[in-house]
């Protein structure tokens, strides 16, 4: 058995639950007399559900396949070898699963060093080799197409990435290395790295030929044939294959020096994945692969034996799975249909709203509100948001007709309400006037209609109490903005019913939110977790540690933008009105700031001016603040933060407002955009010893975000 | 309004290879439809001076138009193809004849001024759509005696053919069957077929079968060449005891695609394109149903009579050779030998395989050939036998015909 063997074999003895690729080889003649030729396809044996990974037997697979290749090379039996995959999967890269049970660096080496040794096989064979890219190809299925000699790829195809980075890895089967080395640095990061750190963006068939990463594009509906053709008129000599000159001076560290910019700018160095890519392809300027793939091993153990990974992967689990099946909601078939909604209010946020409905459930949505222009001004946003969507060629005129006439709005709900199944209120924060809104609205709807508040912190149940029928009322809470961020937090009033709950997560599906539902409590999960966060660096400002030093405490964390900048996107009335809201109900751990409430009165919309083009603080916010003599270093300021995030997250939990961390963390990243690299926050406080500190244990059971014990 | 009727012009035809049907057959997990879509595809590529937005109408033949053939194939197949959603199709069935009849149709469609160039081809998966599937004949074609019960049983009908020639013995038409088997051979190593074939690629997950994984189809499966009488003697006559069609003299159970386009001759030379065949005549004749084999004659008959012909005026003949029996009945009535050169010169269905509707243009793709090579002929026809009684003949000129040449 070769090393190769022995080292996958082992692998595999730790991951007995993989789901196995088989390497099929078989053997075809070419068109126009070009010979014999062996044709790898990559098969997990299910449907394109079930996407095809490289894990350690898969590996040892496609070993044996390429031995036996090999030996037909050597014999001249063939005349070239390629590797495919089923139907619309090319391969998808590693088994994560298999990735998240290693817990020694040593096998993690193997891992890393198991898919080298048999990817780069395919360079050294006899003859050349191909790739097909016949469908979704991302990381270590791109991989294995970089180490053949020639690439044709799919114009059908949907998604092409090395996504590594976006998890917290670096693209450690030869992408680093080999990638810029065919495609030049420039155009190499930009997939490595802005592509992960854009929301894990993909390319398409299209993009892939472009880049110059496939020597052919071919359309879907016979893409294998025109590649095999086109593999005949390569071995034959009638096509010559042309890549364009990489440029190996300074445009190569220009890019290195660029992608360290976006980096900076995207995680702003609290996550290591990046910059070990970057110091891959740095080097791979002298094009030296072996040296490249030494360093891919290296990082990759490094990095898979690290928390920011296995909070990345933890992240990916919480966001494709938990968030499809939200914890405690309630039987689906409970769920009524809803074929009309009404939306109380016509101003900017229920218009949003309204225009969301539209578009995902495509049912009749009527808006109210208290006088004809505002009505007439809600609709008329609607309709100009249509005829955007027109413009841009999101919708056809069809569609953009069919949902104009969806929405209207009229004065009286009774007209307008009369046959909703589904009404959401979006007026003014104040429980008198949402308790009116309700009555008023429950005096004309039907019977089953859900009546859902769009309250950010607002109790629902006191909200439902005046009622007939408290048991149809829920929480839907929204966040800014609604058309981008996925989070809705579900919440459940004393008397809420499951159906009617039912209904609401069948809505969400719809509407394409990731739903979570959560307990009755003040400003139930994102803004409690974020007015705590804000009140804790509000607290230090007040005491008299200077904003500079507060904020730069923070930066650590890589979040997506600094807490002032937050407050300024959330407004600081609103911030205020929140930690009002909040010290009532918990007055011994939420404050409400003076220097805020005087920003806020000042009538100032944020702490920051911008005129030199960077954020710099107000003079005149400056002159408002008053502050006191204690002044924290940032190391100080951030553990009085992250205690403060641990307590709430800790009592959060033992009050019920959700089932489990898993929950919160899902919450932040999908409602507060919080990094994959901090898995939500609790696998970040876990690993940095906070929650231990703080509330005598962690979060999250060993192994779930860490590297299993 | 005047009116004049207009030249129409075989352009180029093409077909995937065919394979045997069953769970051993090389299409086993392809879908028909993917078959005729790739035939579709490979007709542009060849002709990239035909721009797809002028193509007029798709109609394409399945016998069986459920599941994979179903859904008004010509349009399906024409969006799959990638062809403008402005281009119409739609289906048709005329059995064994239902390309050629698309052929027929879409050319009737361009003489009459409706279309000037349209796709017609036509494709049968007999592995996924077994002969007879989902069918529910009438109680009363038995209980009135309409036709005679043999008439749903090809086999059948073509042991009724023997009966009704009964000079065309079993060993005829064994040796029929191995000449067949021969030209094809020959017309392989000569290179004839292969250039009107789409290679396909095909999927196989099954190890019993063969390798597993994607691999590419480029040849006819069905071919045994090397037949020879004594292999064929003793096969068994599974239609009748002591019968005489046996699997070896006829066309076997097969899949595959055609595909053709057919323009007004004024269209194709002002778009450049080739022009392969003129369409002469074409008729279509019922027969008891229970002897269908016999269809080609009445057929032929009538073409002739139309185009004011007559067999002498045939040089190249191509039948489809459903079974050997009709393939000699139709010789033996017009006189002519059975190994006559004229005939079948690349071989026939025996040989390639028959599947089913998407024949007739396989006759014309070869026949094409045959006159490009042999510009002494003028006129050509394609025939077959249609199942329920009927057959279908198309003469053909060759526009490369030469008057220096042997007129025949």
């Amino acid at each position: 058995m070769s090393t190769t063997a022995e080292l996958l074999k082992g692998a595999a003895e730790l991951f007995p639950d993989e789901v196995v690729t088989s390497a099929h080889v078989r053997h075809l003649d070419l068109p126009f007399g070009a010979g014999r030729f062996a044709l790898i396809t990559l098969d997990n044996g299910f449907d394109h559900t079930k996407p095809t990974t490289f894990g350690p037997q898969s590996l040892a697979n496609l070993n044996a396949a390429i031995d036996q290749v090999e030996q037909e090379a050597i014999a001249g039996s063939i005349v070239g070898a390629g590797i495919t995959g089923k139907p619309f999967i090319f391969a998808v890269g590693a088994d994560l699963k298999g990735v998240e049970l290693l817990k020694k660096h040593d096998e993690a080496l193997a891992i890393g060093k198991g898919g080298h040794d048999v990817f780069k096989r395919l360079s050294a064979l006899a003859v050349p080799t191909f790739a097909y890219y016949n469908g979704a190809a991302m990381g270590g299925g791109v991989e294995v197409g970089l180490h053949c000699t020639y690439r044709t790829v799919s114009k059908a195809i949907p998604a092409f990435s090395l996504p590594e980075v976006f998890l917290g890895l670096v693209p450690g089967w030869g992408g680093c290395a080999i990638l810029p080395n065919l495609i030049g640095a420039e155009r190499a990061i930009s997939v490595i790295i802005e592509n992960s750190l854009n929301q894990n963006k993909q390319l398409r068939g299209k993009q892939v030929f472009d880049l110059g990463i496939a020597d052919a594009l071919f359309e879907g509906a016979d893409f294998l044939e025109q590649s095999l053709l086109w593999t005949a008129n390569v071995l034959n000599g009638t096509t010559e294959v042309v890549r364009s000159e990489i440029d190996r001076g300074e445009a190569w560290d220009a890019a290195v020096a660029k992608g360290r910019f976006i980096a900076d700018s995207k995680v702003h160095g609290a996550a290591p994945a990046a910059y070990r890519a970057l110091d891959i392809i740095a080097a791979a300027k002298s094009g030296d692969l072996q040296a490249g793939f030494d360093a891919e091993d290296a990082a990759l153990a490094d990095l898979i034996m690290g928390g920011e990974l296995r909070s990345g992967i933890y992240a990916f689990n919480l966001v494709q799975k938990r968030a499809k099946r939200p914890a405690g909601a309630p039987d689906k078939s409970l769920a009524r249909p809803v074929t009309k909604v009404g939306v109380v209010g016509a101003g900017l946020m229920a218009s949003q709203l309204a225009l969301l409905f539209l578009r995902r459930l495509e049912v009749p949505v009527v808006l109210t509100d208290i006088d004809q222009e505002r009505v007439d001004k809600g609709v008329g946003y609607v309709h100009a948001e249509i005829q955007k969507l027109l413009g841009k060629g999101r919708i056809n005129q069809d569609k953009a007709n069919r949902l104009t006439a969806l929405v209207t709005g009229v004065l009286d709900k009774a007209e307008g309400f009369a046959d909703a199944d589904f009404i959401i209120e979006a007026v003014f924060e104040e429980m008198s006037v949402k308790q009116k809104v309700f009555a008023e609205v429950e005096a004309v709807a039907p019977a089953h209609a859900i009546l859902a508040t769009n309250t950010s912190s607002l109790s629902v149940s006191e909200m439902a109490s005046k009622l007939q029928h408290p048991e149809r009322v829920v929480g839907f809470h929204f966040f800014n903005p609604v058309a981008i961020l996925p989070l809705l937090e579900i919440v459940r009033g004393e008397q809420t019913d499951d159906a009617s709950l039912a209904t609401a997560f069948g809505v969400a599906r719809k509407l394409k939110k990731t739903a979570v539902l959560t307990k009755d409590a003040p400003a139930f999960v994102v803004n409690r977790i974020l007015t705590r966060f804000m009140g804790e660096i509000q607290n230090v400002i007040d005491e008299g540690t200077p904003v500079v030093t507060a904020e730069k405490a923070i930066e650590p964390l890589g979040l997506p933008m600094s807490p002032l900048v937050l407050l300024e996107l959330v407004g600081p009335a609103i911030g205020l009105h929140v930690s009002e809201t909040l010290n009532r109900a918990f007055p011994e751990r939420f404050t409400v700031s003076p220097n805020l409430a005087a920003v806020v009165k000042a009538g100032k919309r944020g702490f920051y001016v911008y005129d030199s083009g960077k954020p710099e603080l107000d003079p005149e916010v400056a002159a408002l603040l008053v502050q006191g003599d204690v002044v924290l270093t940032e190391e100080q300021v951030r553990d009085r933060v992250l205690d403060a995030v641990a307590q709430e997250i800790g009592l959060m939990l033992e009050e019920g407002v959700v089932a489990e961390a898993q929950d919160i963390d899902l919450c932040l990243i999908t409602g507060a955009g919080w990094p994959f690299h901090l898995g939500g926050v609790t696998p970040y406080l876990d690993r940095e010893g906070v929650s231990e500190r703080v509330n005598g244990k962690k979060f999250l059971a060993p192994g779930l975000a860490s590297v299993p014990v | 309004m005047p009116r004049t009727v207009r030249d129409v012009v075989f352009v180029d035809g093409v077909r995937t290879p065919f394979g045997k049907a069953g769970p051993k057959g090389i299409y086993h997990e392809t879908r028909a439809d993917d078959l005729v879509v790739k035939a579709i595809r490979e007709l542009l590529r060849r002709n990239p001076d035909l721009d797809p937005k002028k193509i007029d109408e798709v109609a394409i033949a399945a016998t069986t138009q459920i599941g994979d053939q179903g859904l008004t194939l010509g349009r399906t197949a024409g969006i799959l193809a990638g062809l403008p959603q402005s281009v119409p199709g739609y289906s048709i069935d005329r059995m064994c004849a239902g390309a050629l009849t698309a052929v027929t149709a879409v050319a009737g469609g361009v003489a009459f001024g409706a279309y000037d160039v349209a796709l017609a081809g036509g494709v049968e998966h007999m592995g996924r759509h077994p002969m007879g599937e989902g069918v529910d004949p009438n109680p009363r074609f038995v209980s009135e005696k309409l036709v005679d019960e043999s008439a749903l049983f090809m086999g059948m009908t073509a042991e009724n053919l023997h009966d009704r020639y009964p000079t065309i013995t079993k060993l005829r038409a064994d040796e029929y069957a191995v000449r067949s088997q021969e030209k094809a051979a020959k017309a392989y190593a000569d290179g004839k077929i292969q250039q009107d074939l789409v290679p396909i690629s095909v999927r196989n997950t099954n190890a019993e079968v063969g390798e597993t994984g994607w691999g590419l189809v480029t040849t006819d499966e069905p071919m045994r060449p090397g037949t020879t009488l004594e292999n064929l003697s003793g096969l068994k006559t599974p239609f009748r005891t002591h019968g005489r069609v046996t699997a070896g003299n006829a066309a076997g159970l097969n899949d595959g695609a055609t595909a053709a386009i057919i323009a007004s001759e004024d269209f194709a030379r002002e778009n450049n394109l080739p022009v392969k065949m003129r369409l002469v005549s074409y008729s279509f004749a019922g027969v008891e149903p229970e002897v269908m084999g016999y269809g080609p004659i009445p057929a032929t008959e009538k073409a002739l009579a139309q185009a004011g012909l007559t067999i002498d005026d045939i040089g190249l003949f191509e039948v489809n050779e459903a079974f050997a029996v009709q393939v000699l009945a139709f010789l033996e009535h017009y006189g002519i030998a059975d190994d006559d050169a004229r005939v079948n010169q690349y071989g026939g269905a025996i040989a390639f395989g028959h599947p089913l509707a998407s024949s007739g243009v396989r006759l014309m793709t070869q026949l094409a050939r045959q006159f490009e090579e042999q510009p002494h002929v003028r006129y050509g026809l394609t025939t077959m036998c249609v199942g329920f009684g009927m057959g279908a003949t198309v003469i053909w000129e060759n526009p490369n015909f030469n008057a220096e040449g042997d007129s025949k």
